[in-house]
């Protein structure tokens, strides 16, 4: 734990307007170094993470390209190389470094990368249904009702319990091929959203697509969610 | 820019380096010896710290004190099951462990504290110059209370902590710049009490932490005890003796267990021999290697699990690891070598000294910080999940295990009822469900505005720093006013308590100075008696009988001096011996040694005549 008292947590929030270099007061444009006097500028605390790793908001993204940009940036803003600086530029360091990791996790990862221009674009996804996929439904309940027949029993070696075991496991194979399915079809509306994205006029046609390819990932995130909690909790119970 | 120094913080053993233009260095001692022990023993005339106080282990075993990073931001309840083990009395105070030295209490920070002083002199002593700023290294796997812990150790040795360092990042770095490795590797250190596996990506410079798990309580102190029980156990059998009574005796059988061990990665048996209690006569046994293999098999398989889920955590299987480097001390015996060749499928390496590569990163880091190494960047990861407990006891996680730091989380706090003024927050770390299954950390108490239940809107910042330290602070997002957070550490000193041991640490100077100026006074009459004595074995003959008793005698009054308590006695009789022997060693010098040894003192002479 820092302790208040001794450590410098009471730093200065600092929110400057990004138009103005925080030190000389000259024009800053989004660059990371002032022109002028080449002090550190904070990121903007607005600004999304594609904004943030000069990324158009596509959702195909070269992994190598990117880790590239993740370094480069981390050598212009981690506190390692602000240690004799001044405070306010190592607050400034600290909060481009905490602002950069975070986008370059979010935007590694795929699934992540979807959910967060899901939000981004149309609200939040986070509102993850309490109830299983529609056309899942019945299977899943009756899959609930063995797993907890399966943790009763299990300590008891019998017959019906390695049934039972198979049964699950068999269960969870199919689970995670519907998972692997719906991720197949996440990706191939990656390359629609791409490709949607990229019309610089977008006509009316155009923004619905968009609307409804938004609306078929944010249903397609939320279903895989409950299916790898279920198959995570299946794997931890009968391996 | 003042030097900034490298500190390896061990549980067996400590070490400080520092960079020679672009080469990190570690700080020999008088000795030669690079490693200092991590062992403080508290005698009549003062703080003794390394391989003096090691002695004590045996002589003074109530009052002498190792292994105390095991302590390090823990509360008595957490090594409940080592406390027999332990001949000093530990005791709680504050949710802090104390250890009991006569009338006094200690905190493992400030006997910690101790040890990083005794560096910073030996490093002070080499450089010439006043060392006050430091990077210190930890397992990777410490806990938030355990880092502010060993910074809290640092300030009270008069240190400024720049940086607190994952051991296992900080040997990749020595690597990185010595070996220029690039790819995957998986670095595994296995050291005196703790157990990290860390996995990095390294690349044009920068070391990115993909993952890193590991266990703060394996290593080689456990193996040692598992030797150490089987001794115990035949003691009892044989002789009927319970040897946990007897503390100096326990003592003895710990480094003998110790010493058989590390013989057993050489050899493949050894024989031990103990002094039983009150000269019942002696101990014996045979100890084969697959002997030594089969006790501490199951502590050294603990060691894989953490590994497959840093791996896992990684994304990556064995075989997408190009190399894998062995870090700590442990790793010398065969068997862990085989067990981590076997789970990585192959071969791991320690081109560079595995005592020693921890402490050489150290020091890279701080060129780093310093300015001095630009093209290096290490891109570290928090160990453990950050969470706070919500209602019902369940743990809501703010920051994963394995993100990059520095790193935040925001959190909004309303109230649940109209006027309510306050809210609790419990901060946990840990990757358990439930609160109470997981480390709390701290509390705080936020301050609400008087206002309808829902209405006030406090915004709590949570940031890991590059430390992989919690800083906290809050905002009230209606009025845009900050909000000091005084955090309670579960496990930690307060501030004043901090500010007590810095004032305190001062007062012990002067007894400790005492107290080397001693022990330094006699290990330098020690040598010169060896010495003259071996150069009386040699040369004794070109003497007339005059000198040879003129010698004798001023020999006789410093071993007398020796004993004693008084440095500045010892000292004279040191000069008293210089003085009679200076003839004595021209003497020598014509004769035998004459071309290589030219204005040589004796000791050096006959330290050269023994490498001859």
């Amino acid at each position: 734990m820092d302790h208040p008292p001794r450590a410098a947590s009471s730093r200065t929030e600092l929110q400057m307007a990004r138009s103005m270099c925080w030190h000389c007061q000259s024009e800053v444009a989004g660059e990371y170094f002032c022109e002028r006097c080449v002090k550190v500028q904070p990121l903007s605390k607005e600004q999304d993470y594609f904004t943030c790793l000069g990324l158009p908001r596509l959702l195909t993204i070269d992994a190598t390209g990117l880790e590239n940009k993740f370094y480069e940036m981390s050598r212009s803003f981690h506190p390692d190389f602000y240690q004799t600086k001044t405070d306010t530029e190592r607050t400034i360091s600290l909060g481009n470094s905490a602002l950069l990791n975070a986008a370059y996790r979010t935007l590694k990862d795929p699934i992540q990368r979807a959910e967060y221009l899901v939000r981004l674009e149309a609200g939040s996804v986070k509102e993850i249904r309490n109830q299983p996929p529609a056309d899942l439904f019945e299977e899943i309940l009756s899959l609930q009702d063995d797993l907890e027949e399966f943790r009763a029993a299990s300590g008891q070696p019998s017959a019906d319990l390695t049934a039972l075991q198979a049964k699950l496991q068999s269960d969870c194979e199919t689970l995670e091929q519907r998972q692997r399915d719906m991720e197949s079809r996440l990706f191939e509306l990656f390359e629609t959203w791409d490709r949607l994205q990229r019309q610089t006029e977008p006509t009316e046609p155009v923004r619905a697509k968009k609307e409804s390819v938004l609306k078929e990932m944010r249903e397609l995130l939320s279903n895989r969610t409950y299916v790898r909690n279920i198959v995570n909790d299946l794997v931890a119970t009968v391996g | 820019m003042t030097r900034i120094v490298g500190i390896d913080l061990g549980t067996t053993n400590s070490l400080i380096a520092y960079m020679d233009g672009k080469t990190p260095t570690v700080v020999p001692g008088r000795n030669g010896r690079t490693m200092v022990p991590s062992v403080v023993a508290m005698t009549d005339n003062g703080l003794i710290v390394g391989d003096a106080a090691k002695e004590h282990l045996v002589r003074n075993p109530e009052r002498t004190i190792y292994s105390v990073k095991r302590f390090m931001g823990k509360g008595l309840a957490d090594v409940q099951s080592e406390v027999p083990y332990f001949p000093y009395t530990l005791h709680e105070q504050g949710g802090v462990i104390r250890i009991r030295i006569g009338d006094k209490s200690y905190s493992p920070p400030q006997i910690s504290a101790m040890i990083l002083k005794e560096l910073k002199q030996r490093a002070e002593g080499h450089l010439g110059e006043s060392i006050t700023k430091a990077v210190i290294t930890v397992p990777a796997y410490f806990n938030d209370s355990q880092r502010q812990a060993t910074k809290d150790a640092g300030m009270i040795a008069g240190l400024e902590v720049l940086r607190i360092i994952n051991e296992p990042t900080a040997a990749s770095l020595a690597y990185g710049l010595q070996e220029r490795t690039q790819g995957t590797i998986a670095v595994y250190d296995l050291g005196g009490g703790t157990f990290d596996i860390s996995i990095l990506k390294l690349k044009n410079g920068i070391f990115e932490v993909l993952a890193t798990n590991g266990d703060t309580h394996l290593g080689g102190d456990d193996l040692d005890r598992v030797i150490g029980d089987v001794f115990a156990k035949d003691i009892r059998d044989q002789y009927g003796i319970d040897i946990n009574l007897h503390a100096d005796d326990m003592q003895s059988l710990r480094l003998e267990a110790e010493r058989a061990k590390i013989r057993l990665s050489d050899d493949l048996k050894t024989s031990v021999t103990l002094n039983l209690p009150d000269g019942k006569g002696q101990y014996r046994r045979e100890l084969t290697r697959d002997q030594l293999e089969g006790l501490t098999l199951p502590l050294i398989e603990r060691s894989l699990g953490p590994c497959r889920l840093a791996l896992k955590d990684a994304g990556l299987t064995p075989a997408d690891i190009d190399e894998v480097v062995l870090v700590g001390g442990s790793t010398r015996m065969p068997l862990v070598r085989q067990r981590v060749e076997a789970l990585f499928g192959k071969t791991p390496h320690w081109n560079l000294n595995p005592d020693e590569v921890v402490a050489l990163g150290a020091a890279v880091q701080a060129d780093i910080l310093s300015g001095g190494t630009t093209d290096m960047l290490l891109l570290d990861v928090t160990p453990l999940s950050l969470g706070i407990e919500t209602m019902g006891g369940v743990v809501s996680s703010l920051i994963r295990r394995n993100t990059t730091i520095p790193t935040s989380a925001k959190e909004m706090f309303t109230t649940y009822v109209d006027g309510q003024t306050s809210v609790d927050i419990h901060i946990l770390q840990g990757e358990r469900e439930l609160a109470k299954d997981n480390r709390s950390l701290a509390r705080f108490q936020l301050k609400m505005p008087p206002l309808p239940a829902g209405v006030p809107r406090i915004e709590v910042t949570f940031l890991i720093d590059a430390n992989g330290i919690l800083n906290v602070s809050a905002r009230d997002v209606r009025t845009g006013a900050t909000q000091s957070v005084a955090v309670k550490p579960s496990y930690g000193l307060s501030d004043d308590e901090v500010e007590r041991m810095i004032g305190e640490s001062f007062k012990f100077a002067a007894e400790d100075f005492k107290a080397r100026q001693l022990i330094e006074a006699r290990n330098e009459a020690e040598a010169i008696l060896q010495a003259t004595n071996k150069a009386l074995g040699q040369g004794g003959h070109l003497l007339t009988a005059d000198d040879l008793t003129a010698i004798k005698s001023s020999l006789a009054a410093l071993e007398g001096a020796r004993l004693t308590e008084d440095h500045k006695a010892i000292r004279t009789r040191i000069q008293d011996v210089e003085k009679v022997t200076h003839h004595f060693a021209e003497l020598l010098m014509d004769t035998s040694l004459k071309e290589a040894l030219q204005n040589k003192s004796l000791s050096e002479m006959t330290e050269h005549s023994e490498k001859a």
